[in-house]
């Protein structure tokens, strides 16, 4: 594998949580987490409940602040530590190179479904017609009944919404992707779904880290797993 | 992309000595809308006071981009200079909208007020604008006539943010916007003020104490307690995994819905 198809590499991850009110308490979570993802690439995180898979997902996005170590981005061509870098830049690589999937959507009042979709690609530059076309290809192939694609999701059952999040990531061309348990609420049917369309954007290039414990859809999306126990760190 | 508004190690003492805010810094580029979160007392008002031009920062300094002309320190500008400032490429989105509007004047009156101060001069053009601005904002048409204290405070913080948008600013600050208002009414108005950010492009500082107003409306967050910023960071990291025990804190303390 040539060194210029890596799209993310990790090196020497580590994160621990204080906390003040607590009495400082500190709960370690990993140490020196290192590997690399290429463009078609998907790696699954796997580990037992609590041994910080979300926690590392979270920290690539930008989420989670680590304790140490680098999160380089090929961002544009430019590896970029997402860890370090300011503020500004992060959202930049937001809007342009990494997609998120997170397992529970985030709901804003009173924004239709399709529009919270559209807008995504509206952000990353794409023209608002587009965007909606997009959108609406999206949401389609992803099953989910016309009637609620003006309704606000707030009120859509947990594989509705789930639909809607996966539409989200998904809407741009991103170079990286991470996937939350993309899968975990849907039916049969509706996972198929979107197993395709993240299978689509691997063959399309994009380097992918997911969290899923239904091992249907991780051996149909995965190409290797890491495990994150084995990072964790001592109490 | 260069800064829109610079603030250089910016605190303000007032007589006797309170402290207001003390060495606060940081860059706003365009189209970035910037939270400051902290409670009563941590320094929000005076600093936003300290960047809008209206309390002279006893430290360093402001710096704003008047129409691409390159950082200029907005206290040094001569007052005409800061007035006109005020009424174009600057919008303040006060609190109670009282303070915001002039309550004699018809809601039409207050949009148009603010064309008129940069030379529009076409009775038509202008209520057209101003009618345009107010269906944006959701104020039926037919209020256009009404005086704002006849509107429900809801409507009048619409008003309010109609009259300032009217004039395209380039940058606006605002002071708790959903501070005292329903929380129907509140969503309502912060779907509003995100939607006409994100159109507009227009950079926003947001003083609030209200994390969900922050977490709706701004890229980045500043967390101030005792005049200083003991926290910055993007919006979600700092309000997701807090690091000082003072974010943590506030973070900790908010009920969850």
């Amino acid at each position: 594998m040539t060194q210029n198809l890596l799209k993310l590499r990790v090196q020497n991850l580590h994160k621990t949580f204080t906390l003040h009110g607590r009495g400082g308490i500190e709960l370690p979570v990993f140490q020196d987490v290192s590997f690399d993802v290429a463009s078609g690439e998907c790696v699954a995180l796997v580990g037992s409940s609590g041994s910080g898979k979300s926690t590392l997902l979270r920290s690539l996005y930008a989420n989670y602040l680590p304790s140490s170590g680098k999160i380089l981005i090929n961002h544009h061509g430019n590896w970029v530590d997402i860890a370090s870098v300011e503020a500004r830049t992060k959202l930049e690589i937001r809007r342009e190179t990494i997609g998120y999937v997170s397992q529970f959507l985030r709901v804003i009042p009173r924004i239709s479904s399709i529009d919270l979709v559209a807008e995504v690609a509206i952000a990353g530059g794409s023209p608002s017609e587009k965007a909606m076309e997009a959108a609406v290809g999206l949401l389609r192939r992803l099953n989910l009944p016309e009637h609620l694609w003006n309704v606000p999701p707030a009120t859509f059952s947990g594989g509705e919404q789930q639909r809607v999040n996966i539409a989200m990531g998904l809407v741009r061309p991103y170079s990286i992707l991470l996937l939350d348990e993309p899968t975990a609420s849907l039916d049969a049917v509706n996972r198929e779904a979107a197993i395709e369309l993240i299978l689509e954007a691997k063959k399309q290039g994009a380097a992918i880290v997911v969290i899923c414990h239904d091992e249907i859809a991780r051996d149909r999306l995965a190409d290797r797993l890491f495990d994150v126990s084995q990072f964790k760190a001592a109490a | 992309m260069n800064a829109l508004l610079e603030a250089q190690s910016v605190g303000h003492s007032y007589a006797g000595g309170q402290l207001g805010c003390e060495d606060v810094s940081f860059r706003l580029y365009p189209g970035e809308v910037l939270g400051v979160v902290g409670e009563s007392g941590s320094g929000k008002s005076t600093l936003l006071g300290c960047l809008s031009g209206m309390i002279e920062p006893s430290q360093g300094s402001v710096r704003f981009d008047a129409g691409g002309q390159g950082l200029r320190d907005v206290f040094s500008l001569s007052e005409p200079e800061r007035r006109l400032l005020m009424r174009t490429d600057w919008g303040i989105v006060r609190q109670n909208p009282r303070d915001g509007l002039r309550m004699n004047v018809s809601a039409g009156g207050n949009v148009g007020e603010r064309l008129m101060a940069v030379g529009a001069r076409n009775y038509t053009e202008i209520r057209g604008e101003a009618l345009d601005w107010l269906t944006r904002v959701e104020i039926p048409s037919g209020r256009i006539d009404d005086l704002p204290r006849t509107f429900s405070g809801g409507m009048q913080q619409r008003v309010q943010i109609a009259r300032i948008l009217v004039s395209k600013p380039r940058l606006v600050f605002m002071d708790e916007p959903t501070g005292g208002l329903d929380v129907s009414v509140q969503a309502r108005l912060l779907d509003l003020l995100r939607g006409l950010v994100r159109d507009l492009g227009v950079a926003a500082v947001v003083v609030t104490h209200d994390l969900a107003v922050v977490r709706l409306l701004s890229d980045r967050l500043m967390v101030m307690r005792q005049g200083r910023v003991v926290e910055s960071g993007l919006t979600d990291q700092v309000l997701d995994d807090p690091q000082h025990p003072y974010s943590q804190l506030l973070v900790s303390s908010v009920l969850q819905a």
